[in-house]
């Protein structure tokens, strides 16, 4: 048994990657479904066992191959990266069941293998970015994740997915090429690419060559913000989202961007931080107003989009923006607010699209002006999309509540109230997006889509219904949530100079 | 009797109406066994608060449930006599109203009646979270699911103008809280590093009178419920809702749940003495005069019935911020009796006004001529919840502004005395001249004005009738038999 437990981060990535290719040769859409839902069903295992061991215990540090660091690959795992694991193989989990028939009905029969070994390279990938401690290995899973989205996209129905899957492409090769630019002139001043290595050189590095370290720090800030969707760097995030298929959409909605902004906490906190004292770098100078700008422009965006996975879309610029702005308060509670966000947006998303995807599923369509009462024949879905949507506003007894109450308290202890007004005030436009759905799906007469539509069958039902119930219960019971990215919060800012 | 411990008492008034809610879908296509279930959780409520009362009154603050939800923050319940006193309201009125509902809605022939009675059961759950609410953050989490359950009750009707009003009710209520009220409580969450709420307050010396003053602004605008101009408009425009509606909760449930958070926010979180020695509340004063003046003036011209008794609230329930803004004791007492008056007196004038909507099909004050003999029953309890609008013995309105009054002119603050007393002639203005027309005025024959006019009706369904009668009762029994609410109003203020 020890010989397992001390390969867990080794496992963690091992096996969705075999997995994916396996999954390419079972050629039956049925049967890479069921191989790829056993395949991800692994992976919240040995990411709960690690959190447990991070939380009693203290940071587990695996060597890949046996090389000790920093020459060799060290996969790291700290309660930070335990977290966003446990959170991306976990909501991936609960998404499964959903997938066969969302994927039957919208990808051939021919290439519903072939989705699922992409799904699955693509959950490699951010569990890899997520469980490295190397700056280029993070790059190599980036570029892994990101190359099975662009196919993932690209499997969209609609023929616009194509131009989707290419504009991201394009965007997503440019965030990757300066990341990598980035890594690289880190790399010449340490003359090291282990996070924790290159963190513990930056001091005396940055008093030699103050130029190109603050360069890496502008190539691996703006490279990360394309692929996290910084606004105004998301302008590929809203088509990737509408016309990828449903539970695609849901799975990166729900995991892609929250690893990215993995990636720019680690890199911020733990490589820069510990080295140079964040104030002196203009880390927070541009976090404010795109965070803000994204928090209303996005959010008015979402108003008037009246295609719904678009809207959900520009919704999540938004919501991003808030995850951001705990970043640039850089104290305790915004910090916690900025992790638990990230935490509770995924569930929330993951609920939202899930229940989109299901009335693709029945009614064809998600164009809000052809979806009037949908909320009756669809009770149980649309209901789920309310909740899920107060959560989203930041209802109180909800989970968006908890991120909402961390950053005004952080935005108060700043002494910033101006910016604790913003954040109360920009989501009351996510009442708007959300209420103007309410408006047509319940007291609008029934349209012809949605007329024989029905809840969908229970394996789609009861994701939704638990990432739904989840939305709720976290504003409830936070322990798993606030309580960890508390403790999250305060070791990444403990470590700071 | 069976006696149970009161702490298991709230437990049950906190669930029982959320059963109520779960249950009732179940009935769908059973009507009467689904009127029935709501009849049966309604009056299992009652009971249930009914049977609190005496521990309230010997002095037991009896406490349930206390979940952390993050440090600071805790959804716990506590009952103190003030939430007593509007539990006991809303639960009574509740089962009365339920009564009057299965007559309005059958009468009527509205829609989606399963999803109506689901939405009033929870509104119901939500207030009894309001009540017995031991800080302000279960308080703000009960006040939220309030605004929520209410707004598909205003937009029932799914018409354009239901629809705005929705529009219009969930952006100012929701609005309000989030950007007034809830930075409000998380400073005050600063200021004290407490939100429970506490006898004397909990910000005594922890800042600035004006910082208090900022912070009571945020308060009182941001507890858009108790419709502070110029914050009142979603509730006239609220009226569109079916009558039982308008009438439990926009003249009892949501709007006194309003004025109530006001009133405890002032008594439990500022502390009465606290405010009155800073000088930060009379501002209030003005505010609040302001709309009961400006309220009742509006009121006059209105023509629409249920318009008018909507002004009228408006400017009613600024009574009620006004008692709490003249911070004395006294005048707090009267604050929480005139909570109760006035929900007995207004849920009678709006029974009377859905059972003509019922009866007649007429909704403007111009068409009720002669509507009295016709009607005798109806029109005689509006008269009685007319009176005691206006604030007239025998009847309950009279005892609130007693108190008010008393309290003002103890403190010597004449500017409360001319509002009161000037708005009690704006109140007779715009109400007398309704009775007056209803008895004494002849029905216009037929040929007049048409056919409809002369339409043949009696009263409403007899639900109807049975409900206006018992809160017109009610109204004159609170005069004669002031007891419970004075002892609690006496308790709350510690008396």
């Amino acid at each position: 048994m020890n010989a397992v437990t001390a390969q867990l981060p080794a496992l963690q990535v091992v096996i969705p990657l075999l997995g994916a290719i396996i999954a390419a040769f079972l050629r039956r859409g049925t049967l890479a479904w069921a191989w790829a839902a056993l395949i991800t069903a692994l992976t919240p295992v040995i990411a709960f066992a690690q959190l447990h061991q991070v939380w009693t215990n203290d940071t587990i540090s695996y060597r890949m191959g046996g090389w000790p660091p920093p020459i060799g690959i060290e996969y790291r795992v700290d309660l930070l990266n335990a977290f966003v694991l446990l959170l991306v193989s976990l909501v991936s989990t609960i998404m499964m069941p959903y997938a066969r028939r969302s994927v039957a009905h919208e990808i051939d029969g021919d290439k519903q293998a072939w989705f699922y070994c992409m799904y699955l390279l693509g959950l490699a990938g951010l569990l890899g970015i997520t469980i490295t401690g190397d700056a280029f290995n993070a790059f190599v899973f980036l570029e892994i994740s990101s190359l099975s989205t662009y196919v993932m996209i690209a499997m969209g129905r609609d023929r616009r997915a194509l131009v989707a899957s290419y504009q991201y492409l394009i965007i997503g090769t440019i965030g990757a090429t300066l990341y990598v630019i980035g890594v690289g002139l880190l790399y010449l001043v340490t003359g090291s690419l282990n996070f924790a290595d290159i963190g513990t050189r930056l001091a005396e590095a940055s008093a030699a060559y103050p130029r190109p370290v603050l360069a890496g720090l502008a190539f691996l800030f703006v490279g990360i913000s394309l692929k996290l969707a910084l606004f105004p760097l998301h302008v590929w995030l809203p088509n990737a989202y509408a016309y990828a298929p449903s539970f695609a959409t849901a799975f990166l909605a729900a995991t892609a961007t929250k690893v990215a902004i993995y990636l720019l906490l680690r890199i911020v906190f733990s490589v820069y931080g510990v080295a140079i004292d964040l104030n002196t770098l203009p880390v927070s100078t541009v976090l404010y107003p795109l965070s803000i700008a994204a928090m209303f422009i996005a959010s008015i965006l979402a108003v008037y989009e009246t295609n719904l996975k678009r809207m959900l879309a520009y919704s999540s610029v938004a919501q991003i923006g808030y995850i951001t702005l705990g970043i640039a308060l850089m104290n305790q509670a915004g910090l916690t607010g900025s992790v638990v966000h990230l935490f509770n947006h995924a569930l929330i998303k993951g609920a939202l699209f899930l229940a989109l995807g299901a009335i693709v599923y029945r009614a064809g369509t998600i164009k809000l002006d052809d979806l009037g009462g949908i909320g009756r024949t669809m009770p149980l879905t649309f209901a789920a999309f309310v909740f899920a949507g107060m959560s989203l506003m930041g209802v109180p007894g909800t989970a968006g509540f908890i991120s909402k109450y961390y950053l005004i308290v952080g935005a108060l202890d700043a002494g910033l109230w101006p910016i604790a007004f913003l954040i109360v005030a920009s989501s009351l436009i996510a009442l708007v997006y959300i209420g103007r759905a309410v408006e047509v799906a319940y007291f609008r007469p029934i349209a012809s889509a949605p007329a024989n539509a029905k809840d969908p069958p229970l394996m789609m039902l009861v994701p939704i219904l638990v990432l739904t119930f989840a939305s709720i219960y976290f504003g409830i019971d936070t322990e798993l949530s606030a309580g960890v990215a508390s403790r999250v919060a305060e070791t990444l800012l403990g470590g700071l100079k | 009797m069976l006696a149970f411990a009161p702490e298991s008492l709230v437990i049950a008034a906190l669930t029982i109406p959320l059963i109520g809610a779960l249950l009732i879908p179940l009935f769908h296509s059973a009507p009467n066994a689904r009127e029935s279930v709501t009849l049966a959780t309604a009056g299992a409520l009652t009971f249930t608060v009914w049977s609190l009362l005496p521990h309230v009154l010997a002095g037991a603050r009896p406490a349930a449930i206390d979940i952390a939800v993050v440090p600071g923050l805790n959804i716990a319940f506590s009952v103190e006599p003030l939430g007593m006193l509007f539990a006991l309201i809303a639960a009574t009125l509740w089962l009365v109203t339920s009564v009057y509902a299965i007559g309005y809605m059958r009468g009527n022939d509205e829609p989606r009646q399963t999803s109506f009675y689901v939405c009033f059961a929870v509104a119901l759950w939500a207030t009894m979270g309001i009540a017995f609410a031991k800080n302000l953050f279960t308080l703000f989490i009960f006040y939220e699911i309030l605004t929520l359950s209410t707004y598909p009750l205003v937009a029932h009707k799914a018409n354009g103008e239901a629809i705005r009003a929705g529009r219009i009710y969930l952006l100012i209520l929701i609005g309000t809280s989030m950007v007034l009220l809830l930075p409000a409580i998380a400073w005050t969450w600063v200021l004290a590093g407490t939100l429970d709420f506490t006898s004397g307050g909990i910000l005594n010396g922890k800042t600035t009178p004006f910082a208090l003053c900022a912070l009571l602004a945020l308060f009182a605008f941001g507890i858009g419920k108790a419709a502070l101009m110029p914050l009142h408009f979603w509730l006239p425009a609220a009226m569109v809702a079916p009558t039982p509606v308008s009438a439990l909760l926009h003249a009892v449930a949501v709007v006194k749940a309003g004025v109530f958070t006001i009133l405890k926010v002032v008594v439990y979180i500022f502390g009465i003495e606290t405010l009155a020695y800073a000088g930060s509340g009379t501002w209030l004063v003005y505010a609040a005069g302001f709309t009961v003046i400006a309220a009742s003036l509006v009121a006059l011209r209105q023509d629409n019935l249920k318009a008018r008794l909507a002004y009228s609230t408006v400017s009613q329930l600024s009574y009620v911020i006004l008692a709490a803004a003249i911070l004395t004791p006294i005048s707090a007492v009267g604050a929480a009796m005139h909570i109760a008056a006035h929900a007995v007196s207004k849920i009678t004038l709006f029974f009377a006004a859905g059972a003509i909507y019922t009866a007649a099909h007429k909704t403007e004050i111009s068409e009720l001529a002669g509507i009295g003999r016709r009607m005798p029953c109806t029109m005689g309890a509006f008269a009685i919840g007319a009176i005691s609008m206006i604030g007239l013995p025998p009847t309950a309105g009279f005892l609130g502004k007693w108190f008010m009054l008393s309290g003002a002119m103890q403190t010597g603050q004449w500017l409360p005395v001319a509002i009161i007393v000037v708005s009690t002639l704006l109140n007779a203005a715009y109400f007398l001249p309704i009775v007056y027309t209803a008895f004494f005025e002849r029905e216009p024959a037929a040929h007049a004005v048409g056919a409809e006019a002369a339409h043949e009706h009696g009263e409403a369904p007899l639900p109807i009738v049975i409900a206006l009668i018992f809160t017109a009762a009610a109204t004159i029994g609170l005069f004669l038999f002031p007891e419970v609410p004075h002892a609690l109003a006496k308790l709350m203020v510690g008396g």
